[in-house]
């Protein structure tokens, strides 16, 4: 597993009145293979997994993945931490299923006979070969869930940061995507209002006003989310 | 919803087979012809060669007339103006060749795999490294634009659902700030999901 560090790790945001902290100085290390976020809306978790992938740089103390700065070294930090977002229309940007994944192999396989060949295994990995010529507009939201999961897992991530991932899907479509992410040989740090998936996770964070309020045993940190819902 | 722009219909025939530098060539000159020797004849000769093309790319008809449904507002538009301004024979050149050459476009779209059109513009580019253009990221900007085609239709269409369900339909101001606004969000949602997927470190 990778050894995921904040040191400190302060993130602000400017408005127009002024910086406003969205999330409070945060020390820990994730060595799980399983990691909830949990909190209320707004809370500042998603900040909390932007951090790990370099999406959003602290304003002050260091995130470090595998000893390697995400403020330094962010391509390498990239390579290593795949990011998937709650709504994955965005985050799929080529026109056909089998293209979208072939982009995140660009790097990799340079001749494109051999990419397309690749991105068709990782789709027949994921259980989408059948739709490997379908234009991702056509795709249902579970799809192109899955999509987006297979196209940041084409390149073999160590960590996969999910943002939670299941939030606009139906229940068997939640139970799809969810069963992919738990089945994943890569470490697992999980955003998500779902308290069922938390609890199969092998450590949960509660954050809440943009601090980390409990951390630790899943059962125990859901517990306590729950006892400070009114 | 589904667009014929931007979206590649896998195929056998002669022009799917075409290397798609061909294409983007014989697209350029045909384009340039169009213009320089600009006449009715030349458009309505353009038109020809445009339908013989779609009919041997087999682009379905039904994908087609949808199509040319969404730009019938806007030339119906042009032409009653070239027709008030300038007379019928200026009007069949002007719009004849702009509907010619949206769907000579079309075909390229329709026949060339986005993935393939980046290798071609990524390979022409190839010798302007040294001049600092970096040449994935020209081809990445231009299959974003393809894309971005269809998925500012669909912003669009939703947000005049969303204006028609607040009876909001004939406020333009309804219509133009939200998809203003959500065109913009889309466009940063898709940068801040290229970065986290590394494109273009």
């Amino acid at each position: 597993m990778s050894r995921i560090e904040l040191h400190e790790a302060r993130v602000c945001a400017e408005t127009g009145r002024g910086e406003v902290e969205i999330l409070a100085a945060t020390t820990l290390t994730l060595t799980e293979p399983r990691v909830a976020l949990i909190g209320p809306n707004g809370s500042g978790k998603s900040t909390f997994a932007r951090l790990l992938n370099g999406l959003v740089t602290p304003r002050s103390g260091r995130v470090v993945v595998d000893g390697l700065d995400v403020a330094h070294d962010g391509r390498e930090v990239r390579r290593r931490v795949a990011f998937a977002f709650t709504d994955p229309t965005a985050q799929l940007v080529m026109p056909t299923v089998v293209e979208d994944v072939a982009l995140s192999l660009r790097r990799t396989h340079p001749d494109r006979d051999e990419r397309t060949r690749a991105a068709l295994s990782v789709l027949d990995r994921y259980g989408l070969g059948e739709l490997a010529e379908r234009s991702v507009h056509s795709l249902s939201g579970g799809q192109r869930q899955l999509l987006a999961l297979a196209g940041v897992l084409a390149t073999d991530p160590h960590v996969l940061v999910a943002d939670e991932p299941t939030t606009l899907l139906d229940l068997a479509n939640t139970r799809r995507v969810a069963d992919l992410l738990f089945s994943l040989r890569q470490q697992l740090v999980l955003v998500t209002h779902d308290l069922d998936l938390a609890l199969r996770c092998d450590r949960a964070v509660l954050v809440d006003a943009g601090r980390v309020t409990a951390d630790g045993d899943p059962h125990e940190v859901v517990a306590r989310y729950r006892a400070g819902v009114p | 919803m589904s667009h014929l722009i931007g979206a590649y219909q896998p195929g056998t025939t002669f022009l799917h087979r075409m290397p798609a530098g061909a294409k983007l060539v014989a697209m350029a000159v045909i384009s340039l012809a169009t213009v320089v020797y600009r006449s009715p004849a030349t458009s309505v000769a353009l038109l020809g060669v445009v339908v013989a093309l779609l009919a041997v790319a087999r682009v379905r008809l039904a994908l087609l007339v949808r199509t040319l449904r969404g730009l019938l507002v806007v030339m119906v538009l042009i032409t009653t103006f070239q027709v008030w301004q300038q007379g019928w024979q200026h009007a069949v050149t002007v719009v004849g060749a702009l509907v010619g050459l949206i769907l000579l476009a079309t075909v390229l779209t329709v026949t060339t795999a986005v993935d393939e059109m980046l290798d071609t513009i990524t390979r022409a580019l190839g010798p302007f490294r040294r001049f600092g253009v970096d040449p994935d990221l020209v081809a990445l900007a231009f299959s974003l634009m393809i894309r971005g085609i269809p998925t500012t239709i669909d912003l669009a269409s939703e947000t005049r659902q969303a204006a028609m369900a607040r009876g909001l339909e004939r406020n333009p101001r309804a219509l133009v700030t939200p998809m203003v606004l959500r065109t913009v969000a889309h466009a940063r949602a898709t940068g801040e999901a290229l970065h986290a997927r590394g494109v273009g470190d």
